[in-house]
């Protein structure tokens, strides 16, 4: 009766002894779209970053007489703006702004709505009640009008602008937050935590964060490209960056008249606006099935 | 219960004689919330005023069929969800007056049914185990992980590092058992602990069981609604029905003969090893009712082939069935003058 | 069922309420005086004190907000600072608009997103699959507001075969030149929904199509044609719903699109209500697109419980 023998069981092969986050990366690794859209992210904001060091040319000087020249003229391969600003400078510098104010939002919004989403979801009853009702309030409205409403309120400005945009991503990631939480604390193994004696907070940091940032995480990341879209949609409407400095949606905004007389100067900024969010949609999905978080 | 002899457990304090636990008239009653305004309209009976004793060193098992209140006495015993009346007394310390909860999980375990929800798929097992001991400030947590997985047959050095999906389901309930034994407990619970093993597994970790229990001084109580394991298992058996017990008593005693006709239909549907042994009663037919109404007097009145009158208006007492003074049925027919036509109507046995 | 609607609706009225306290308090989030466009510059400290009783600000919030909502529900949302005219004829005529942008819009991307997704999920992992998702990831990164730049560029500016502004001229009419401003900005608008339905689409029918019952009708011998009935019953239910959330979607969030189109809708609206300071016109404009957007929500649920026997029962 004493003896204990494994030979009915299975002994995994060696190679599955792997941590989540190695296996993770594999996996990641593995998929050619997503890690090309990294490294296109990655080039856009090195560029934003060291742009200073990069000897373009004045993003806020410019010229009336060379004015909407167009694309390949010397010294200006990407042509000139409505004032005459060299457009490869003003789109790189145009970069710094709007990955700012297009990531910064939801990398608040997650640590923001990560808290409020898994004080829900653990501590249910009223403190849930109270924290869901509200996000409710807010989910009412579409993302969008919210942006605008805010921002139209507080007026014009990249705080206002980050402000506004932290304020309509929040809802969202907390009520994915609350969810996962939820789930997560109907699990046996919370149970086994809470027989052990440990305490809730205690509970939440090993045993539930764990299994609810990778989830969350994954959200927060498919809405960077969202934010990025309405942070360059605020600029664009006026009501985000001011002239003269450089982001995408505001030049678009002016090159607006240009139009009829040099379309591709005007679509420049739009398409690096496509760009990096068809590149933070594609790197969001990867991510997603890397790190295996189903719908 | 010889093996009462052999616990030299320093934590005891009122000696063998005294249940472990005492659990007197618990009840747990789960709000129905529906209608237009979400109000409170209907009650589940989960556990409705039972009353049970588990005595040091014994298996303790409870049977019944699913939503009879099995788990849920289980989670009451260990806290994790509150009781709405009655007590449980640990080894003299009412439980919430002399004893805090905190202090009497210490004493308690749980291993869970589902080996893989039991586990947090981010920890390794190493680490699960150890979290325990590390919450309760028991020395070396790491050393005492490993040791134990040594104990329960998983070389550590093999497997400590390893995540709950690389395991087979009976490694991972060896692990959840290491790790209900970390906190050098008194009684463990074991929730259909083995039901989801493979059969040839379930033996294996039930002999580990036995070997833990001999080796630790253990009290079990153990869950399942395999009656074979049962019976191989345990010292004593309870039987629920919809929230109440209708009978408890000595393994051999209600396996030779079951006092409640509910006990005897389930025994009756119960696989038999021995063709030649086949019973003949009719298995139990139909659903049971929903716990949200349960029936009134007897609760199995609407299922039983011997119902009368009286089982539809009187609730019958546990009561001493036959010679066996620890033998207890809650059934009219077995109660003298109870107005039952099969009850006795000799003078006192 | 009728439970259900009622409690879904004793739901909605704290939202609702929620609502109008962000909208109300819009205009108190703003900086500077709400007043200052509309007072002279060298007004004195009276007449600014009076300007403030007259528009009611001299009193405490709750207050403030109590009038402000006993009025709204009667549907005055007080007068605009900028033309003077009531905000609900204003934003009255403004929804009409936008409503017809976003149903001529919800039209096509319905339709379109519906059948990709469905193609996808039903060729799913081979060279169809990927084509459309490949088309929808790229409908829900374009930015639909420089889309619309683009399409002016490409079809009024070369082409000039469509108008590039407005929605023609006096009143709206069914002939052609009014729908013909008409098409520019819906097909803008109509992109990101396409990507979106079209995804939905393709997860709902990919999960259906991988369930064992669709193995048992194909083993009864059903037609694929069949089959397909079965997977659309269970499809729909939610398809129907994420496109109504979607349409809400398209009337909020067709601002953008109506300042590239000068479309006279809620958008254009707003985005002169926001470069004019006027506040009470931007806090109507919202809370009456906020609030149908709600009302959009309830719609959606219950026409969803309708129709999903699941969703009754508990």
């Amino acid at each position: 009766m004493a003896n204990i023998s494994l030979g009915a069981e299975v002994v995994m092969p060696v190679e599955q002894r792997r941590g989540y986050w190695s296996s993770v990366v594999r996996r990641f690794l593995r998929n050619p779209v997503a890690v090309g859209c990294a490294v296109v992210l990655l080039a856009l904001i090195l560029a934003a970053i060291f742009a200073p060091y990069l000897d373009l040319a004045d993003p806020y000087k410019g010229s009336m007489i060379k004015r909407l020249r167009p694309l390949g003229t010397d010294g200006f391969p990407l042509g000139t703006d409505e004032q005459g600003r060299d457009m490869l400078a003003r789109l790189i510098y145009g970069g710094r702004l709007t990955l700012y104010i297009g990531l910064v939002p939801v990398v608040l919004a997650f640590f923001i709505g990560t808290a409020l989403g898994v004080t829900a979801g653990y501590a249910g009853g009223f403190v849930n009640t109270l924290i869901m009702r509200v996000v409710d309030i807010f989910f009412a409205f579409p993302s969008v009008l919210l942006a605008i409403a805010i921002s139209g309120a507080l007026g014009a400005g990249i705080i206002n602008s980050l402000v506004s945009l932290t304020i309509v991503f929040i809802p969202p990631i907390t009520r994915v937050a609350e969810s996962v939480t939820s789930s997560v604390r109907a699990l046996d193994y919370v149970d086994a935590a809470r027989a052990s004696g440990a305490g809730a907070f205690t509970i939440v940091r090993v045993h539930v964060l764990g299994n609810v940032l990778g989830p969350v995480f994954v959200y927060a990341t498919s809405l960077t490209s969202v934010c990025m879209i309405l942070a360059a949609g605020l600029s664009f409407l006026g009501i985000g960056v001011k002239p003269p400095e450089p982001e995408w949606g505001l030049m678009l905004n002016t090159l607006r008249t240009a139009i009829y007389i040099n379309p591709m100067i005007a679509a420049l900024p739009g398409i690096m606006i496509f760009i990096t969010s068809l590149c933070l949609n594609l790197l969001s999905d990867g991510l997603r099935s890397a790190m295996n978080v189903k719908d | 219960m010889s093996r009462i002899d052999q616990q030299l457990d320093g934590r005891d304090r009122g000696g063998p004689a005294q249940p472990l636990i005492l659990a007197q008239d618990l009840k747990k009653h789960f709000p129905i919330r529906s209608g237009l305004l979400n109000r409170k309209t209907a009650t589940v009976h989960a556990v409705d005023g039972i009353s049970f004793e588990v005595r040091k060193g014994e298996t303790l098992g409870i049977v019944g069929e699913s939503g009879c209140g099995k788990s849920t006495t289980a989670r009451l015993l260990i806290g994790l969800i509150e009781l709405d009346d009655g007590t449980i007394v640990f080894d003299g310390d009412a439980v919430g007056a002399d004893l805090s909860l905190k202090e009497m999980r210490k004493s308690v375990q749980m291993v869970f049914q589902d080996s893989y929800a039991s586990l947090n798929p981010r920890l390794t097992i190493e680490e699960s185990v150890a979290f325990g001991p590390g919450v309760q400030g028991l020395s070396d947590p790491p050393k005492r992980a490993r040791d134990l997985l040594a104990r329960v047959g998983l070389d550590p050095d093999r497997f400590g590092q390893r995540y709950p999906h690389e395991l087979s389901g009976g490694q991972r309930q060896r692990v959840n058992i290491a790790r209900a034994l970390a906190m050098s407990p008194r009684l463990v619970i074991l929730d259909e602990a083995v039901s989801a093993l493979d059969k040839s597994v379930e033996a294996q970790v039930l002999n580990l069981l036995a070997d833990l229990k001999e080796e630790f001084g253990l009290t079990y109580i153990f869950i399942s609604h395999d009656l074979n394991v049962v019976r191989f298992v345990s010292d004593r058996v309870m039987v629920m029905y919809l929230g109440e017990v209708v009978e408890v008593g000595p393994v051999e005693a209600i396996y030779a003969r079951q006092a409640h006709p509910y006990t005897a239909s389930l025994f009756s549907a119960m696989p038999s090893m021995d063709p030649d042994n086949r019973t003949l009663e009719p298995p139990l037919a139909g659903d049971p009712p929903n716990p949200v109404n349960p029936p009134s007097g007897c609760r199995f009145h609407t299922r039983c082939r011997f119902a009368e009158d009286i089982c539809s208006t009187a609730k019958p007492r546990l009561d001493v069935f036959g010679s066996n003074r620890d033998h207890l049925a809650a059934c009219h027919m077995r109660v003298p003058f109870s107005g039952h036509s099969l009850a006795d109507v000799e003078t006192s046995p | 069922m009728l439970v259900y609607f009622l409690r879904r609706l004793l739901y909605v009225c704290p939202v609702a309420l929620g609502v109008s306290i962000i909208c109300f308090m819009l205009v108190h989030i703003a900086p500077g005086d709400p007043l200052t466009s509309v007072m002279a510059v060298d007004a004195t400290a009276q007449e600014q004190a009076a300007m403030r009783a007259a528009y009611g600000l001299d009193k405490p919030l709750p207050t403030q907000y109590a009038i402000w909502l006993g009025k709204a529900v009667q549907g005055d949302l007080g007068k605009s600072i900028a033309s003077g005219r009531p905000v609900a004829d204003e934003v009255g005529r403004a929804v009409k608009n936008s409503l017809m942008l976003a149903f001529a819009a919800s039209l096509l991307a319905f339709p379109i997103g519906t059948s990709l997704g469905f193609l996808a999920g039903y060729f799913r992992d081979s060279w169809v699959d990927r084509l459309v998702m490949s088309i929808a990831i790229a409908g829900v990164s374009l930015p639909n507001y420089w889309l619309g730049i683009v399409l002016v560029i490409i079809f009024s500016v070369t082409l000039g075969w469509l108008p590039a502004m407005g929605a023609g001229a006096g009143d709206w009419a069914w002939d052609l030149t009014h729908l013909s401003h008409l098409v520019l900005p819906a097909v803008t608008l109509a992109v990101v929904p396409i990507g979106i339905v079209a995804r939905t689409m393709r997860a709902l029918v990919g999960e259906i199509y991988s369930m064992d019952f669709v193995q048992a009708l194909y083993a009864k011998g059903l037609e694929p044609l069949d089959v397909l009935r079965h997977v659309i019953r269970n499809v729909a239910p939610t398809g129907l719903s994420v496109m109504g959330i979607q349409l809400g979607y398209l009337l909020g969030g067709s601002i953008l699109i109506e300042t590239v189109f000068n479309w006279p809708g809620t958008g254009f609206l707003l985005s002169s209500a926001i470069f004019q300071r006027d506040l009470p016109l931007l806090q109507g404009t919202i809370l009456v697109l906020a609030l149908f957007f709600v009302v959009l929500n309830l719609a959606v649920d219950v026409a969803q419980a309708a129709i999903d026997p699941r969703i009754k029962r508990s």
